[in-house]
């Protein structure tokens, strides 16, 4: 799998480059800044970009504006953006289109390594992964207005594994419950939020991403 | 109130207004009367009791008629500062007396009680002149002038004959019909002078200005060393703690590495768990310092990423140019955070409505909301507020009727510079 890194960290780049490499990933190119990613999303064409939304020139939000720029020439790119910080409004922006092959997470989150090559690899296959702050604070609000009031605790956390972008095997694995008793509060889940039920993982974690965003 | 197109209603109130403003005339003459008789009875000793009331009733009727002038003008009459207090201590009398003698604004006062009632007070009794004379002829001359025969005058028509009579008539109400005209003019005209005259020297407001500066000043070096200490208490507390913390975590590992594995790996774990932790801290510390948002975006998307996190509905209209200082932009950012929240907690309503806006080298934030109003405006998170946005000649307006709807503007004057980064992909 062909991946585009941009991280201006020396370490950092190094280090991802490495770990990619480690997990079968062919690293085609690792730029520096916001101007250098660009051009290689849209010339290399990788099967995926793995981002930090911190880059020189401005050390604004260029890695960012990147993407969303490489992705409205290239709809269904993959880009998984890292940030220090999670932020609703990028959260907001890098799902709007709807499609899906998007990712957000904490920085941090590189340290645990399978999560982190999982996460990869679900936005490379067109998946939608996203960091469980931004997940917690939708759920948070969802929790205020009362939309998810009528759920219970265990459909809760369904839930917000679901919306994080986990596939039923990983959410049972995470909740130590069988991947039955997942289908089974998933589909509990969906009724009482009256979202369409969908086969498809990335359509059924969008559709759930924007419910909670209502 | 002036803008208003006169109707008959109007323009008779405006003349009863005239009718009063010239007959306050007599209560300004007589409050400068008081005042002259004191300062020439001071050589007798007597003028030194009779002084500070005598400006004191002064001061209060200038300081009505800079209210009235204020209202009718739409403009703030800045007012003198206020009379000297009576010092404690023997001969305070004597020395609050000597003090008012030293004042500027008593004197600025004691000039404008000798020009209002031969100024404004003339123009103002002008209209009711007009109206009460062409009145009187309207009533009189239909039915004097045979009475009369010769030598019966009005205005400058000799009025001997039903003809001269029906001219005097017309003229009669032509008078009242221009008094009537013109007392809205006149009105505004002496709203304008008296404004004039009673705004209080340049150097009072230079004063004035020099202490809402320092006290500024001073709230602003207060705001920061408060900051330092709360960044500082936090990492010591926070990000450092942990970082020792890890430290020992690591070391105990490493001791147990040789004999015991599995231990050293739970507490690998545990180093794990600790390092997160430590930067989530440093992460809500910077967070509290400059959001990231603020920092890439600028205002309008920073408001618009407070809006998506906040309980409520809130509706965002963010028209900026490009990027403002970034002390205002913060202190924008902060000022939102806190009425978002205080509408989150007290208003009751399910919507908020934000809109930013940048004209004419002012900053505009609105925040309105449709809940239960009665907000205060002096609680302490609104004090706070307004010490945040006074370094910069900002100012808070709360609109908040019981009952509702709230609306709090805010207010600051800066430039805005070219942008930096498109802002344009906004989401509300």
């Amino acid at each position: 799998m062909r991946v585009v890194l941009a991280e201006d960290l020396f370490l950092l780049r190094d280090g991802l480059t490495r770990t990619l490499q480690d997990h079968g990933f062919d690293v085609i190119a690792a730029v520096d800044n916001g101007p250098a990613l660009l051009r290689a999303l849209l010339e290399e064409e990788p099967d995926v970009a793995v981002v930090d939304i911190r880059l020189p020139p401005t050390f604004t939000d260029e890695g960012l504006q990147a993407a969303l720029e490489a992705r409205r020439s290239r709809p269904a790119l993959p880009v998984l953006v890292l940030s220090q910080y999670v932020d609703q409004l990028y959260a907001h922006e890098l799902l709007a289109g709807g499609r899906g092959a998007i990712g957000y997470l904490l920085k941090d989150r590189i340290t645990h390594t399978t999560q982190f090559v999982d996460a990869v690899r679900t936005v490379a296959a067109g998946g939608t992964v996203m960091d469980p702050q931004v997940i917690a604070r939708l759920l948070a609000r969802s929790d205020a207005r009362g939309t998810t009031a009528h759920l219970t605790p265990r459909e809760l956390d369904v839930l917000r594994l679901m919306a994080e972008g986990r596939s039923n095997a990983a959410v049972a694995a995470t909740l130590f419950i069988s991947e039955s008793a997942v289908a089974k509060h998933t589909a509990a889940i969906f009724t009482k939020l009256r979202i369409e039920p969908s086969a498809d993982d990335n359509r059924r974690v969008l559709a759930v991403l924007a419910y909670l965003k209502r | 109130m002036s803008r208003r197109r006169p109707g008959t209603g109007s323009l008779a109130a405006d003349l009863g207004r005239c009718q009063l403003l010239s007959l306050a005339a007599l209560a300004v003459s007589g409050a400068g009367g008081l005042v002259i008789g004191a300062l020439l009875l001071l050589p007798v000793g007597v003028g030194f009791l009779l002084l500070p009331p005598a400006a004191t009733a002064l001061r209060r009727m200038s300081d009505r008629y800079r209210g009235w002038a204020a209202h009718r003008t739409g403009t703030l009459i800045s007012p003198p500062r206020p009379l000297p207090p009576r010092p404690a201590g023997p001969g305070g009398r004597r020395r609050r007396a000597l003090a008012i003698l030293g004042d500027a604004g008593f004197w600025h006062d004691l000039r404008w009680a000798w020009a209002e009632p031969v100024t404004g007070a003339l123009i103002a009794a002008a209209p009711p002149a007009l109206v009460w004379y062409g009145l009187f002829g309207a009533a009189v001359q239909p039915f004097v002038w045979r009475l009369l025969g010769d030598g019966n005058w009005y205005a400058f028509v000799l009025v001997d004959s039903s003809a001269a009579m029906l001219a005097a008539l017309v003229l009669a109400l032509g008078f009242t019909a221009a008094g009537l005209r013109l007392a809205p003019l006149v009105l505004r005209l002496h709203a304008r002078w008296s404004g004039r005259l009673l705004t209080a020297p340049y150097t009072t407001e230079l004063v004035r200005r020099i202490e809402h500066l320092a006290g500024s000043r001073a709230d602003v070096l207060d705001i920061q060393a408060a900051e330092l200490r709360r960044i500082e208490r936090d990492l010591h507390d926070g990000a450092q703690a942990r970082l020792v913390a890890l430290g020992m975590t690591l070391d105990e590992a490493s001791r147990l590495l040789d004999h015991d594995p599995p231990a050293a790996r739970a507490l690998l774990q545990e180093v794990r768990a600790t390092s997160q932790r430590a930067l989530q801290d440093l992460r809500e510390l910077l967070h509290g310092v400059l959001p990231p948002v603020l920092a890439d975006r600028g205002l309008g998307d920073a408001v618009r990423s407070l809006a998506l996190d906040s309980h409520l509905d809130v509706h965002v209209d963010a028209a900026l140019p490009g990027r403002l200082p970034a002390p205002v932009e913060s202190a924008g950012y902060f000022a939102v955070a806190e009425l978002l929240a205080n509408a989150a907690k007290h208003s009751g309503s399910p919507e908020v409505r934000i809109s930013l806006s940048h004209t004419a080298g002012m900053l505009r934030v609105t925040v309105a909301d449709d809940g239960r109003g009665g907000a205060n405006a002096d609680g302490s998170g609104l004090r706070g507020l307004r010490r945040r946005i006074e370094p910069f000649d900002g100012t808070l307006v709360l609109h908040s009727p019981r009952g509702g709807p709230t609306t709090a503007t805010l207010e600051i004057p800066c430039a805005s510079s070219s942008p930096k980064t498109s802002s344009s992909s906004g989401t509300g």
